[in-house]
């Protein structure tokens, strides 16, 4: 059974796949930016924690 | 600031840490067990409760949940209240937490040998286990919610992130797979049929991996592998990305254990789509790992703990590696239903669960007891001991997996099978023993551990109350000046829960909706009718003897399975197999087909002892079937369950239930009866009404086996 078979089935199927890429796109530069934007001091200071105490 | 003084829960994580050695010990002997059981068959010792079908899921439910289970509460119990600066919410929710969940392993160990199961892979546990596995798991989340309300450190480490994603999706994942009908208090059947029930099952069965046996132990690496090693993790940035990533993705791969299956192409797709993506996080998180020790690898020439680590993060790396590789379908083509799966599977418990649960083991025990670790030359030869038993254990298993599947498909010049099945499994009977002596070797390996740590804690003691000191968290929300927002949801934990849930959630919702409400998604088949009661209690006692571990019923649609099994399946055959049995594993082959190939006293020897049959044979014999009646007190509520979940039988027929069994009983004893051989063994063995025996039962379901799709052909005709 093909995909293209349920495709047909739903109706404004055209959106879905714009819909995930937004959605893939936006996750993962969201998640990229975040990263690259993090404040370096809180970075060092997150790292540490493991050796804040026993 | 005012500094605070409080006291670390270490009773806690000492009595995890001796659950995980003591339940490692059992899960591991009964796997050896079993891997013997697969060259000397007598080993099964013709009783029930010691037979493969029986002792598989006792082996990997005990290393899955109770081995590498404690070890996630361990690790967790020490990291959190120490990341956290706070002490565990409740002492009394920990003792909770902890006796529960080795009640239900020792109700989990009962119930399955004695083969109440509900016969889906790793989900083998019944429906009252199940919830009393939801409502200890809840406890769980209470005490670690309540811990990091109360916690003294504004920032959640990403450790924590990892086990909150843990806690969220495990209970999601659970909670959605055991949807079951009641039958009697120890009997029940899965929610969803055939087609379904495989997509859940595996959506289920493929975050296990992820969320049970991943993603707590990667929360552990980046707790645990730092503080061995005495500096922090190479990148927290990498450390996020590794986390968003792969909760994002992780779900969405279930489907690729159901390639070439009678599952819907699109899903197919998607799972393996998924799969390959996974591969970045996963290698983002190795590498975190691995990089963690640069400029350190001077230690890990002395340290056996970091040793342990290296390995452990190594085998994390290539089964993360092997599996996107598997989920490509020309290579899940080769390695799907065949001893790859074994080894792949094994080279991350093993080394990635194993050792690092060895390598925290090490790490914590001496501190717990406030001592020096006994023997350190006795900590190296475990790890070689360890090392060396893995490739002993993987290298025979990806051996006989390219064995079986290249003869499996080798045809003849003239177009016929070369091999028979039975020709395919005597050739890899001796990598089933070298496999077995791998495990030995990894086991004696764990033994050596033991007695190391018991004479470690023998010479210390117990440091049960540790005292330590931070200032209190004034506002744990407040916003600092110049931060971004990851931050902001770092000191958030309920909202993390949140998004957490949201992310995973997406993945199964877009798999299972359109499989679910699509009609179109499973074609009916006309002919497939439901089973008829007889049918149904041999189906139930298929399920009960665990069949589904070394028979697959799913014919794909390639030349070699439909020559040698028939018509591939359809998913339209499974519509009232509540719950599915295709099986993930043909150490025998399939039985989709078996119905009708072979007549009613052929399966009658064959149960009583495989290898009168079938020369070479390494199934076991099942002799108490021909002993015990069928239980058939429940057949009336097992009918009116069916009804419940849609299966067609008509309004009044579960009172008519017990006598279509019996009339179909007796016309399948008659048939034995003429079979002479037959008809000596049931009088020399003195057996009496053979039509009541459970043996009826299973033979009516076996020839029901995939016959439904026959008959269309025949009408057609």
């Amino acid at each position: 059974m093909k995909f293209i078979h349920y495709l047909k089935t739903i109706s404004g199927v055209s959106v879905f796949p714009i819909i995930s890429l937004l959605l893939f796109f936006i996750f993962f530069v969201s998640l990229i930016a975040l990263v690259m934007s993090a404040n370096k001091k809180a970075i060092e200071r997150a790292k540490q924690i493991p050796f804040d105490n026993q | 600031m005012e500094l605070q003084t409080f006291n670390y829960d270490n009773r806690i994580v000492k009595n995890f840490a001796y659950a995980t050695m003591l339940w490692g010990l059992v899960g591991m002997l009964v796997g050896l067990l079993a891997a013997f059981q697969l060259y000397y068959p007598a080993l099964n010792f013709n009783i029930p409760y010691t037979t493969f079908g029986r002792i598989r899921p006792l082996h990997t439910n005990a290393v899955i949940f109770a081995f590498v289970g404690n070890g996630i509460f361990m690790g967790v119990y020490y990291s959190l209240q120490r990341l956290l600066k706070a002490r565990m919410f409740s002492d009394m929710l920990s003792k909770i937490h902890f006796w529960g969940w080795q009640f239900i392993i020792v109700l989990a160990a009962l119930t399955l040998v004695f083969g109440m199961t509900t016969g889906k892979e790793y989900a083998e546990l019944e429906w009252p286990i199940d919830i009393l596995i939801a409502i200890i798991w809840v406890v769980f989340g209470i005490n670690m919610f309540g811990t990091i309300l109360k916690r003294r450190e504004k920032h959640l480490y990403v450790a924590i992130w990892f086990y909150i994603a843990t806690f969220v999706t495990v209970a999601m994942l659970h909670i959605v797979n055991s949807f079951e009908i009641p039958v009697t208090f120890l009997k029940s059947y899965s929610w969803y049929a055939g087609v379904q029930d495989a997509l859940v099952q595996w959506w289920y069965g493929h975050n296990a991996v992820a969320f049970f046996l991943t993603t707590p132990y990667l929360g552990v690496m980046y707790y645990f592998l730092p503080k061995a090693a005495n500096r922090p993790v190479y990148s927290y940035k990498l450390s996020i990305v590794h986390f968003w990533a792969l909760i994002f993705l992780y779900i969405w791969a279930g489907p690729h254990h159901l390639l070439y299956t009678s599952l819907p192409d699109w899903a197919q797709s998607l799972g393996t789509v998924f799969s390959i993506m996974l591969l970045a996080p996963s290698w983002g998180g190795m590498f975190n790992g691995l990089l963690t020790l640069r400029g350190a690898w001077d230690k890990v020439r002395e340290d056996a703990i970091l040793k342990f680590m290296v390995v452990a993060v190594t085998a994390y790396g290539m089964s993360t590696f092997e599996g996107p590789m598997l989920s490509l379908k020309n290579v899940n083509a080769i390695s799907h239903f065949t001893d790859w799966t074994v080894a792949h599977v094994h080279v991350g418990a093993l080394g990635w669960n194993g050792f690092l649960t060895f390598a925290m083991l090490y790490w914590l025990i001496p501190r717990l007891f406030n001592t020096e670790i006994y023997s350190k030359s006795l900590m190296n030869n475990h790890f070689w001991l360890g090392t060396l038993g893995i490739l002993l254990y993987a290298i025979p298993m990806y051996w006989a997996g390219f064995s079986q599947s290249l003869s499996w498909s080798e045809f003849t010049p003239d177009g016929t099978l070369r091999y028979t099945f039975m020709d395919t499994v005597v050739r890899i009977k001796l990598l089933y023993l070298l496999r077995g002596l791998g495990g030995t070797i990894y086991l004696s390996g764990f033994i050596v551990m033991l007695y190391n740590l018991i004479k470690t804690i023998k010479k210390g003691s117990l440091v049960a109350e540790q005292e330590a000191q931070a200032p209190a968290l004034v506002n744990a929300k407040a916003k600092q000046h110049g931060e971004h927002w990851h931050r902001w949801i770092e000191r958030r934990p309920i909202q993390m829960l949140v998004v957490s849930l949201v992310l995973v959630a997406i993945g199964g919702i877009i798999e299972f909706v359109p499989t679910f409400l699509v009609k179109s998604n499973i074609p009916t088949i006309a002919s497939v009718k439901p089973y008829t009661p007889l049918e149904l209690e041999g189906r139930d006692i298929y399920i009960k003897e665990g069949c589904y571990n070394c028979h697959s019923q799913m014919v794909r649609p390639f030349r070699h399975e439909t020559e040698r099994y028939g018509e591939y399946s359809k998913a339209g055959e499974f519509v009232y197999d509540h719950p599915f049995q295709w099986g993930s594993k043909r150490t025998g082959p399939d039985l989709h087909r078996i119905g009708n190939k072979y007549p009613d006293s052929w399966h009658f020897k064959h149960m009583y002892e495989p290898s009168w049959i079938s020369t070479g044979s390494i199934m076991p014999s099942y002799p108490w079937l021909f002993k015990n009646n069928t239980d058939v007190s429940s057949l009336k509520a097992k009918i009116e369950a069916m009804q419940t979940l849609g299966v067609p039988y008509e309004k009044g027929f579960e009172d008519n239930a017990i006598s279509e069994y019996k009339k179909q009983a007796a016309q399948i004893a008659e048939n034995l009866h003429k079979d002479s051989d037959v008809d000596k063994m049931i009088k020399a063995e003195g057996i009496s009404k053979i039509e009541d025996k459970e043996i009826i039962a299973l033979i009516a379901y076996l020839q029901r086996l995939g016959t439904d799709i026959n008959n269309t052909s025949l009408t057609q005709k």
